[in-house]
């Protein structure tokens, strides 16, 4: 089949893997109709995420259709349309039976401290992810998802990843009627959140980005007031400055290790790769919210330490929320948001690349070309 | 020697520790209160982990390639991923960096260090294959052409500079040094 394969830093091309089989009597293997490229990604694109080895395909964000399953495989059939959960979850350890789907013991054994993710690095769990013809989807009866009649397969493969991340990312806040909520970051996931705010009650929603394209979409999108941040002296004082020198109720971290905007925090974490990523958004973050606020962070981290004021989390009493997206305990409850038409994701996808076009989809995603918010890679098979 | 005496403590103080029953406790639960739980509502809190790892385990994958696994929990879990088995020097580096935990830098580290050795690993296997690697192509410069032009043009010309400028250097130099011996 094809595949995307990973050579290194900034380099991945398309090739020829051979197909995945079943291994597991759990197991299905999904052809691939459409699958993302995530701002995760980008931290495997740019090298920064321990144990990514060379010829590993990426992709967790995956909708298609069933082509083969395992004996114990009981929910889908071949020939099922489906949309498969970023987040690989064994559905009976204990952090399953807590909803806690992102956080799955009987998925990844290289690390304890993430769940099993598809096409995530060996830390997280050395699957193949799903850029590529076909995928190989384990735990069948728990992850995966029948893509309900009349949904677009655009919005069912946002609901892998974009969706709930958003939704979480302000569920996480804890948002009290009136709050004012300040996300950092206006990629595909920022964006999302942005939106979500407001269906927890939100007062006021500020977006802060340095992409200028990405901000004027999010500022009609979600809506929301937007700043950039390079055009203002110090974010934090304006923040401050903007809630009437309390600082913001809630602040969420949508941008994670590839922050830009912090000399120090760059060199350490993305150039020097000696913390885990640039913690710039993060350090706003918790400088930016009120005493006794809430922080909530889905923007990612490396596994080893990152520089942030905890002493200012100490001395401000703050409250700090983050996880990797639970999506399957969140889809029933998106999926019918999607159906009434209170969310649109599909909107966010701007580009629509053939699978054999990898390397360019992900100069383009990363270096913001073309007015690009999220792209989305088809296989030949699904172009007819 | 100092290690050892640790240890010997410890196991006396393991000796010396016995169960408590909380509700002989002076005061246990007296101002318990379910309610303030900060992880609502993204958990659904049952207690189970209270009873450690006590699952029902899903059946094993056979393990039939090389897994490695955290020192942090006692197996390898029910499915793993095979996409690329440890191999070659990056794979003795990676085999080292897991009997570290992943508390440790003697873990991730070397892990770090192991993915560079391993792209160059890879640009050998390539050309093993009898394939020349399009590392433009690879790094999408296409798209940089089609969008990016400008910027793109930019970085080639300065590369070219740099590139022109280093070698006439090292051509001076050696000529320089040409002209020592002659003399
Ligand atoms: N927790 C989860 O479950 C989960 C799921 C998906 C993605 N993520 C993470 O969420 C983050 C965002 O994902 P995405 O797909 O939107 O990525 P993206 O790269 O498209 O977006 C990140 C945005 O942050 C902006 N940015 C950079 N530095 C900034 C700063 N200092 N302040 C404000 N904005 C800044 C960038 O310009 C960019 O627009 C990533 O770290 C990704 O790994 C987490
Ligand atoms: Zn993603
Ligand atoms: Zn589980």
């Amino acid at each position: 089949m094809l595949a995307m394969n990973y050579r290194g830093p900034r380099r991945v091309r398309i090739d020829h893997k051979p197909d995945p089989e079943i291994l597991h009597p759990e197991d299905a293997v999904v052809r691939v109709t459409r699958s993302c490229i995530c701002g995760s990604d980008l931290h495997l694109y740019n090298g920064s995420v321990p144990d990514t080895r060379v010829g590993m395909t990426f992709g967790h964000e995956v909708c298609g259709i069933v082509e083969e399953v395992g004996q114990d495989v009981e929910k889908l059939k071949v020939g099922d349309h489906v949309l498969v959960p970023f987040n690989i979850a064994c559905g009976r350890c204990v952090f399953c039976q807590q909803e806690l789907y992102g956080n799955c013991h009987e998925s990844n054994s290289q690390a304890t401290a993430v769940g099993g993710i598809y096409g995530y690095s060996h830390t997280a769990g050395g699957y193949d992810g799903g850029q590529a013809e076909y995928v190989r989807v384990p735990y069948a009866n728990v992850g995966p998802t029948i893509i309900p009649e009349g949904m677009h397969p655009d919005d069912a493969v946002m609901l892998t990843d974009v969706v709930p991340t958003g939704y979480q990312a302000a569920e996480m806040g804890g948002i009290q009627p009136g709050d004012t909520v300040v996300v950092f970051g206006a990629g595909p996931v920022g964006i999302m959140a942005a939106r979500c705010a407001w269906l927890f009650g939100a007062g006021r929603v500020i977006v802060i980005d340095h992409v200028e394209y990405r901000l004027e979409f999010v500022k009609n999108y979600a809506p929301a007031e937007v700043y950039n941040y390079k055009e203002l002296d110090d974010v934090v004082v304006f923040l401050k400055q903007t809630t009437d020198w309390m600082g913001a109720d809630v602040v969420i971290d949508a941008v994670g290790a590839e922050a830009t905007g912090r000399a120090m925090q760059t060199l350490l974490g993305k150039k020097l790769h000696m913390v885990g990523g640039a913690a710039t958004a993060l350090h706003w973050a918790i400088n930016s919210v009120k005493k006794g606020g809430i922080v909530s962070i889905v923007g990612v981290y490396g596994p080893i330490d990152t520089l942030v004021p905890i002493g200012n989390v100490v001395n401000k009493g703050l409250t700090i929320r983050g996880n990797q997206a639970s999506v399957k305990r969140l889809l029933p409850r998106l999926i019918e948001h999607v159906q009434n038409g209170v969310l649109d994701p599909k909107a966010l996808i701007t580009h629509r690349i053939p699978l054999e076009e990898v390397s360019e989809a992900y100069k383009m995603f990363s270096a913001k070309l073309d007015n690009c918010i999220k792209p989305v890679l088809i296989p030949p098979s699904a172009r007819v | 020697m100092k290690d050892e005496a640790k240890d010997i403590d410890n196991k006396v103080r393991d000796l010396e520790n016995s169960v408590i029953n909380p509700s002989q406790v002076k005061g246990w639960g007296i101002d318990a209160d379910p309610k303030n739980d900060p992880t609502y509502p993204m958990k659904k809190r049952n207690n189970g982990e209270h009873a450690g790892y006590s699952w029902e385990r899903p059946p094993q994958q056979p393990i039939d390639i090389e897994v490695l696994h955290s020192n942090e929990r006692p197996n390898v879990s029910a499915t793993f991923g095979t996409s690329v088995p440890p191999s070659g020097l990056s794979g003795v580096i990676r085999r080292e960096a897991f009997n570290f935990s992943e508390n440790s830098y003697g873990h991730w580290l070397p892990l770090m260090l192991a993915d560079r050795i391993n792209m160059v690993e890879g640009i050998v296997s390539d050309l093993a294959r009898g394939h020349v690697p399009n590392i433009f192509g690879e790094m999408g410069w296409k798209a940089d052409w089609k969008h990016d032009r400008a910027n793109l043009v930019t970085k080639v010309v300065i590369g070219a500079a740099l590139g022109t400028a280093v070698f006439a250097l090292l051509r001076n130099r050696r000529k320089s040094r040409r002209t020592e011996n002659y003399f």
